[in-house]
């Protein structure tokens, strides 16, 4: 497919990780250079494409918490699952959360008993739904970062130019800088960079990162997500480390633009402003959820109290695979109890979490 | 989740575009993006276009990328790669 195969070169792909062993090579350090993606899409290529196997020795690659799926704490579940029983309700969700457990149970569980539990590929694909069926009450799960929010937006003031009744939404958006500012002032984080979303920031633009260099010195690159995409980008970075010269490049510039996507922005923050939101493995982060604006509160439900914590199994190490501590093999569960077809904590829910990821494709070795 | 994937913009009505996606034609909102034109590639996300392709700058890194890899032509590519 155009734009997919050509940046997937594989004699580029080696090159590009012989120039990292050189680049690498000049790092005055002790110990290795550690990279963390804060993309769950970047998390699943680093595995498929087999990249830690391409990288020299001496480079880490960690996975944050790039995941909304993953980040998405126990309490939403719960209230979705709860308006499923309410009579009448329609319930849509993108397919990724279908089986994500909750405190108690998954939305599977509720279809199973009898709720109308539909996956959707699209926001618009629910208020069609609604449209159809007037007599229902259609809500919409809507979850994800700055690059599914503004599709959400845009369904809303559809749903209401089209004067549809019968579509809310139940917003669960999160946006990332403030859960990167989160993560990088916890003492015990030890990184060298980032590889910065990919779509997230082709609405954003690269811009909102830059306080990572100037503030905390991280090497930033924004990349895309083909195997010589993310090569390039941990070049950039080793490049950076060993210039000393962090700050946030753009490696995609095919899909990103300086300034991102103001008009996709724009309609964001028409329907949306910021709230406190509760992310699962991390906790509570200022800043960094959407709520429904007052304006608009006639298509939304009320979320959870975000300052509930989700309920976590105590013997799951997911807080801190998603801050890059530990890596998934090292947590007691990872292949054992927890497996992608009975997932205990967030990271293995999803197939971009870091334990699903390598679990499928065999990262612990 | 955050997946986007190029495809080319078949037909325009209004605010609703079609793209053909592994040879289905499917239907997007075009309400995210400048002035969307027939022809354009743009990125899909969940329904939506959110972005054209700026096709100059994907010109610009595969002439790299063909420097860095020699030039090899046609270039093989990498497989993606599953234990199952």
């Amino acid at each position: 497919m155009k734009y997919i195969d050509e940046f997937r070169n594989a004699a580029a792909a080696k090159e590009l990780a012989a120039e990292i062993g050189r680049a690498a090579a000049k790092a005055e350090r002790g110990g290795p250079l550690r990279f963390m993606e804060v993309c769950g899409g970047h998390t699943m290529a680093i595995h498929r494409f087999g990249i830690p196997g391409l990288l020299p020795e001496g480079i880490e690659m960690l996975s944050g918490p790039g995941c909304p799926v993953c980040v998405t704490p126990t309490t939403y579940l719960d209230r979705a699952i709860e308006l499923a029983a309410e009579a009448n309700a329609t319930l849509t969700t993108f397919g990724d959360l279908y089986h994500v457990p909750g405190a108690a149970e998954t939305l599977e569980d509720a279809a199973a008993r009898g709720a109308d539990v539909r996956v959707v590929y699209s926001a618009r694909d629910a208020l069609k739904l609604a449209e159809d069926n007037p007599e229902r009450e259609v809500v919409f799960l809507a979850i994800g970062f700055e690059t599914t929010a503004p599709g959400t937006a845009a369904t809303v003031l559809e749903a209401h130019s089209k004067g549809v009744r019968n579509f809310r939404i139940l917003s669960g958006h999160k946006t990332m800088p403030e859960a990167l500012r989160a993560l990088v002032s916890a003492p015990e984080v030890a990184l060298d960079g980032f590889i910065l979303p990919g779509h997230v920031s082709t609405i954003t633009g690269p811009e909102p990162y830059e306080f990572l260099p100037r503030e905390f010195g991280m090497a930033c690159c924004v990349t895309g997500f083909e195997p010589t995409d993310i090569l390039m980008a941990v070049l950039a970075l080793v490049r950076q480390v060993v210039e000393q010269k962090p700050t946030v490049e753009n490696q995609y510039r095919r899909a990103v633009r300086a300034g991102g996507n103001p008009r996709a922005r724009e309609t964001v923050y028409e329907v949306f402003e910021p709230t406190d939101a509760q992310w699962r493995g991390i906790g509570l982060i200022p800043g960094s959820g959407l709520s429904v604006r007052e304006r608009w509160a006639s298509y939304s439900v009320e979320p959870p109290d975000p300052a509930i914590p989700s309920a976590e199994y105590k013997a799951c190490r997911c807080a801190q695979v998603l801050r890059g501590l530990v890596r998934p093999p090292e947590c007691p569960l990872f292949g054992k109890a927890c497996v992608p077809d009975s997932p205990v904590g967030p990271c293995m829910v999803s197939s971009e979490g870091a334990c699903a990821a390598y679990y499928k494709y065999g990262g612990q070795h | 989740m955050c997946w986007a994937i190029p495809t080319r913009l078949v037909e325009i009505d209004g605010q609703i575009g079609k793209v053909e996606i592994g040879g289905t034609v499917r239907e997007i909102g075009l309400q995210l993006v400048e002035d969307p034109q027939v022809g354009d590639y743009v990125l899909i996300h969940a329904g939506f276009a959110i972005e054209k392709v700026d096709e100059e700058e994907a010109a610009k890194t595969l002439e790299l990328l063909a420097e860095i890899g020699y030039g090899e032509s046609p270039p093989s590519t990498l497989r993606p790669h599953s234990r199952q």
